[in-house]
């Protein structure tokens, strides 16, 4: 297991898992969304082959209403 | 004969029903905000009501518990508007790039034309929401750098709104007064000069006033003044009735920019008769 700061949590996530896993484990969709692994933007194409890493700091943002 | 020339005056002002930022046509005067709304089909309704052709957005992290399962993105016709990421809530120049390149990485998938727009929202402090003008102008110039359209929040100051123009701002947004206050335009001097000095040699040079509308006379006025959009989100979304006033704002706006073009009188201290003197058959007390 490793261990990775997910918007703003500490979570536990297998050793093999990608950025897509976390999400799917998430239940979040993928199309409304962006990724920001380690303060850098992760490009949609590489969220089913880019693996997480101990220590990564990710986060997964969305639209909301706003003005 | 009379309904050709009614033709005319509809015709006229439908052409003119548009707002140019950056090359890209919006069919509509009034940006709406999509945030404050009790539930996302009454935002959906209202921003119908409305007229607008672009809503803003902000960005914030995927909640990853509680999720209710609906997205504001499922509510709004991506074909039908174009979506303006905002930078609300960022402090900081940097926080503020960061988040506008969130937006754009959001919005890249969908085809959606806001992809490459922001407005830049730096503030200065969270009880008036003012912005911050030295990190509006540093994020400004950093985004415009990176290739973003800036829509550019900023005070009523004339001299800052010069600054954000001369950096490369796609649009200046000077507030009427401080974000959701409702206190409406607290002071049309500094819009006249703002709009003297961006558009006075560049007519087209697209001025939006942002924040501080409470009512629709408050929208008239920013038309009446000049300015090429509105852009409001509480003064709808906290209305009583949300789908009312953002009819009533529709209409103000059309009404304020029909008085812009058709020019107003000028104010005078005394009274000029509008019945003629002459064939008065009564006399005067002095």
């Amino acid at each position: 297991m490793l261990t990775i700061e997910f918007n703003g949590k500490k979570e536990q996530i297998d050793a093999s898992a990608t950025i897509l896993d976390l999400l799917q484990k998430a239940g979040i969709e993928p199309k409304f969304c962006a990724v920001e692994l380690n303060l850098e933007i992760l490009p949609k194409h590489q969220y089913a082959s880019r693996r997480i890493h101990e220590g990564d700091r990710i986060e997964v943002v969305t639209l909301v209403g706003g003005g | 004969m009379e309904s050709n020339s009614s033709n005319i005056l509809s015709q006229s002002v439908q052409d003119d029903g548009f707002l140019s930022i950056a090359g890209k046509i919006l069919n509509s005067r009034v940006i709406v905000g999509t945030g404050k709304y009790d539930t996302l089909e009454l935002m959906r309704e209202t921003l119908e009501a409305s007229g607008t052709s672009c809503v803003t957005v902000a960005v914030r992290r995927e909640k990853l518990y509680d999720r209710d399962g609906k997205n504001l993105l499922d509510f709004i016709d991506l074909q039908r508007y174009t979506l303006l990421p905002n930078t609300a809530g960022c402090f900081n120049a940097t926080d503020a790039v960061r988040v506008a390149r969130l937006g754009r990485e959001i919005l890249r998938d969908l085809e959606n034309p806001g992809a490459d727009w922001v407005k830049l929202e730096v503030l200065g402090d969270s009880k008036t929401l003012l912005p911050d003008p030295v990190a509006t102008l540093e994020a400004c110039k950093r985004l415009v750098d990176d290739g973003f359209h800036v829509l550019c929040y900023t005070s009523d100051c004339p001299i800052m709104a010069v600054r954000l123009k001369e950096a490369g701002a796609a649009s200046v947004m000077p507030a009427g007064s401080p974000i959701g206050s409702g206190q409406g335009i607290l002071n049309p001097n500094n819009l006249r000069i703002i709009l003297e000095y961006l558009k006075g040699d560049d007519p087209s040079y697209p001025v939006i006033v942002d924040a501080g509308v409470g009512t629709a006379s408050d929208v008239s006025q920013v038309f009446e003044l000049g300015a090429d959009g509105v852009l409001l989100n509480t003064a709808i979304a906290h209305a009583r009735k949300p789908v009312l006033m953002a009819e009533a704002i529709k209409n103000a706006a059309l009404a304020g920019r029909q008085a812009f073009l058709a020019g107003r009188i000028p104010k005078r201290l005394y009274a000029t008769a509008s019945s003629p003197e002459e064939g008065l058959i009564t006399s005067r007390p002095w």
